[in-house]
């Protein structure tokens, strides 16, 4: 999804301390947000071996607050979000009444009557009205909050003792913040912060909610303390590099209106079992078309990578294409060529010789299993 | 390594050096800094005709693929095995190091002055 060029550029809270650290910029959704500082492949790296920064504060944030806002989130989203504990989060989907996919979230549970919905900076207008309207029968308040909250991710191995040791930043049992739960905290005693144990690089790491006039103080805060751990800003180019190892999808390429949860291999996601009817249900039970391609994990050898909307064959040459990648790179961790493509079924089992047309020449690509990178477990 | 205000340009983002009847072709800092971490480079084979303003070779970085495109007419006399075996050398030496072909051409076509080329690239 684009916003169309008459859109003025929006700018992050974080955008004075992005150029004075020499930061090239790209549009996205509308703002004007770091691509890089120096090179994308060195900040991917640190993000794998010690620690990265990112300025997330395009993303959307809404807030559904009533007694009701579980119920409401139940029938607008695709799990059953009433079930996650006060300072538990989930991964969820809003869907289309069709069965596609409108957005992927997460939302976290923040009090007993609170919870926070986060969802991609392009699709903002859209999740605020879809929950505004689903929510509507329910008694529950939604708010778009997103112009009032920043957000940073520390990002990597050593993310949690930067957190740990960087001054100003307040919460408490921080270690045993378990992955996809989040707690409150505070800036300097008084500026509030929510802290959550998420993330989107395949790394231990935390993601921090603040007030967008803090959020200076603590990006600067926390790149002063990590720079002796090897922590430094990272862009969005790396960003995308360290999910696509990840085998995380990003909307606008693995998932969109017309793709199934099921399809995109997260069937998981969607809580067929809850009581009681939610937007997308229907579709859903009734399944996608049966001809519906499936998301799988290429991998090629070489330095020439595929990359998105490249064609997948399933012979060296002729015949007509059986898939589509989505994103794909040079993988920079594992060193060779990896994609997500939508494949037929018929080739979609892991370990199937399938063919990437790179600009005219076709290369080999084997199925492989997602994600393409798993960290080591402690 | 030359000077850039002695080098000529491309409005595809490429320098030429001239010398005598060689041309020495690569990429701009400006172009390799929009392309990002250089991963990949696909040269013209040594000996092969070239023509003026088609696409002879790719750079790729993680984000993107850019083409090289031939400058002049002519024939490759040269390509950068360097550059080749090591892609990062078009980030961290684009004006040097980093160059990507040789050339051997008989008229040389107008190309940008480095002001002209600071101007179309807005610096």
């Amino acid at each position: 999804m684009t916003e169309s060029s008459s859109t003025p550029e929006r700018y992050s809270p974080l955008h004075a301390i992005h150029v004075a650290a020499g930061a090239s910029f790209t549009d996205f959704a509308g703002w004007q947000m770091p691509v890089r500082y120096s090179s994308d492949l060195a900040e991917h790296h640190a993000v794998r071996t010690a620690a990265g920064l990112f300025d997330l504060s395009h993303m959307a944030e809404i807030l559904v607050i009533g007694p009701e806002a579980g119920d409401a989130l139940d029938y607008a989203l695709a799990g059953r979000l009433s079930a996650i504990a006060v300072g538990q989060a989930k991964y969820s989907l809003l869907l289309a009444r069709t069965g596609g996919i409108l957005d992927d979230l997460v939302v976290y549970r923040t009090g007993e009557d609170r919870f926070l919905v986060v969802a991609n900076a392009a699709n903002r207008e859209l999740v605020a009205r879809e929950l505004l309207d689903r929510a509507s029968p329910f008694d529950c308040e939604v708010f778009d909050e997103s112009d009032d909250i920043a957000l940073i991710a520390i990002q990597g191995p050593r993310s949690l003792e930067i957190l740990d040791q960087t001054v100003g930043i307040g919460v408490d049992g921080l270690a045993e913040l378990g992955y996809y739960r989040a707690r409150s905290g505070h800036y300097e005693d008084v500026h509030e912060l929510l802290i959550a144990r998420t993330g989107y690089t395949g790394e231990d790491g935390f993601e921090i909610y603040c007030a967008p006039d803090i959020a200076p103080a603590i990006w600067e805060a926390l790149a002063e303390t990590g720079a002796g751990s090897g922590l430094v800003p990272a862009g969005l180019a790396s960003r995308d590099t360290l999910r696509l190892e990840a085998g995380m999808p990003l909307y606008g390429h693995e998932l969109d209106q017309h793709t199934f949860p099921v399809s995109a291999g997260l069937g998981r996601v969607v809580a067929l079992a809850k009581e009681g009817d939610f937007v997308g249900r229907a579709a859903i039970e009734a399944g996608p078309p049966a001809d519906a391609r499936v998301l799988v994990g290429l991998s090629a050898e070489g330095k020439r990578a595929g990359r998105a909307d490249y064609s997948v064959y399933c012979s060296a040459e002729g015949g007509d294409p059986v898939g589509r990648i989505t994103s794909g790179a040079l993988s920079p961790t594992l060193g060779h060529p990896i994609a997500m493509a939508f494949v037929d079924a018929a080739h979609s089992a892991v370990g199937s010789p399938l063919f990437i047309d790179v600009r005219g020449t076709r290369i080999d690509a084997t199925v492989v299993p997602l994600p393409f990178y798993k960290r080591e477990s402690k | 390594m030359a000077e850039q205000s002695e080098l000529q340009y491309t409005a595809e983002h490429e320098w030429v050096l001239v010398d005598g009847t060689t041309a020495t072709v690569g990429i701009t800092a400006y172009a390799a800094e929009k392309l990002g971490d250089v991963v990949f480079v696909d040269l013209p084979a040594v000996g092969s005709a070239v023509a003026a303003g088609t696409v002879v070779g790719e750079i790729e970085s993680t984000k993107s693929v850019g083409e090289l495109f031939a400058p002049i007419d002519g024939t490759v006399l040269e390509a950068n095995d360097a550059v080749v075996a090591s892609p990062e050398l078009v980030n961290s030496d684009p004006f040097g190091a980093g160059w990507l072909i040789k050339v051997e051409f008989t008229a040389l076509p107008a190309l940008l002055s480095w002001d002209e080329y600071r101007a179309l690239v807005g610096e």
